[in-house]
């Protein structure tokens, strides 16, 4: 049986795979204390979420754009706490990865709404199409 | 300061920081598997984003179809979303905590911390399985409503994954019991840390569209 070995080659340390935390010297204490900052972050943006939903500190219609910003700065402390995406130099590929797809999702979902508001708009009410039909 | 950290200070060139030939730049040779494995992990992840962006899209557009029928409002119970959420994204934080065991290789608290990630993410199931028995046993089921029909299809998706998480969850505590921290072995818990982690941020994009944007006044 060979034994599986990963020895990492020389200079490895200048790549890091997507959602690798380099630990340096303090260790898993550090690591610990990562996941604990993103975990309060996290929570407390949920809360807030939750909370600015029914509160009325909000006027009616912006309620949905701030649950938005809300959702994106929550999905940001995932990224960066949960899933360790940086902007280090060592993480360029996964960072260019995650930005391409922000990308193609953005256009799938803005796209389709954009698209699907212009037909809605341009389309005859139903009952008029009924009386058409009639 | 070397004259390599003149030219290239932030090592993203052939060379690295130190001056070193860098592995996945041309000069020095293939990135080695544990980086290529996890960045192949992370395409994969990024398509299941578009994947699910696709459903988000579809909901989005006929989340106003009621036909007459229910409409969010009526339906969600934001008790139960917010349970959900506060188990998935414990569940989270516990699997980073497994993650870090397993890069110390402390095979107890890998064990704990990946117990932990299953009972949250099973109790998130519950959760999820009990809002959809009781919609299908009022009638309100995917065939009600074009928006019903979008809704258990999101929603339901994220729930496979969570599902098809869980086993993955199981096969590789059974997998460090039987086998060890191997090097093939804590690229998989690397890559199912990622998958967790990723099906999380899902989860909060499905709270804030589906549920508190349908239930907000």
């Amino acid at each position: 049986m060979s034994e599986i070995r990963d020895v990492p080659a020389t200079g490895d340390e200048f790549d890091r795979a997507p959602g690798e935390m380099r630990l340096g010297r303090s260790g898993i204490a550090r690591g610990v204390q990562g996941y604990l900052i993103g975990l309060v972050l996290a929570a407390g943006l949920t809360a807030a979420s939750f909370y600015f939903c029914f509160s009325g500190l909000i006027y009616g219609p912006a309620v949905p754009a701030a649950l938005v910003a809300l959702a994106v700065a929550q999905m940001g402390v995932h990224l960066v706490f949960f899933l360790h995406i940086t902007t280090d130099p060592d993480n360029t590929n996964n960072a260019l990865a995650l930005a391409f797809g922000v990308l193609i999702v953005t256009l799938v979902i803005g796209g389709s709404l954009w698209i699907m508001a212009n037909l809605n708009h341009n389309m005859l009410p139903m009952s008029k199409i009924m009386e058409m039909q009639r | 300061m070397t004259a390599e950290h003149a030219i290239d200070p932030n090592g993203i060139g052939e060379m690295g920081p130190k001056g070193v030939a860098a592995t996945g730049r041309g000069a020095g040779g293939p990135a080695s598997k544990r980086v290529y494995v996890g960045y192949g992990f992370w395409i994969f992840i990024l398509s299941d984003m578009v994947m699910f962006s696709a459903f988000f899209a579809a909901y989005a557009v006929l989340a106003g179809a009621t036909a007459g029928g229910p409409s969010g409002r009526q339906l969600f119970d934001l008790n139960n979303v917010a349970w959900e959420t506060a188990c998935l994204l414990l569940s989270s934080f516990a699997c980073g905590l497994a993650s870090l065991a397993a890069a110390g290789r402390n095979a107890l608290w890998f064990h704990v911390a990946m117990a932990a990630t299953f009972t949250l993410g099973a109790a998130f199931l519950g959760f999820e399985i009990k809002e959809f028995a009781g919609l299908a046993a009022a009638g309100d089921g995917p065939q009600r409503s074009a928006f019903l029909s979008a809704f258990f299809t999101l929603v339901g998706c994220h729930g496979l994954h969570i599902t098809a998480g869980l086993l993955w969850l199981l096969t590789m505590m059974a997998q460090v019991v039987a086998k060890g921290f191997r090097a093939d072995i804590l690229r998989r818990i690397h890559c199912f840390v990622l998958f967790w982690h990723a099906l999380d941020i899902v989860w909060v994009a499905i709270f804030t569209v589906v549920y508190l944007m349908g239930k907000a006044p």
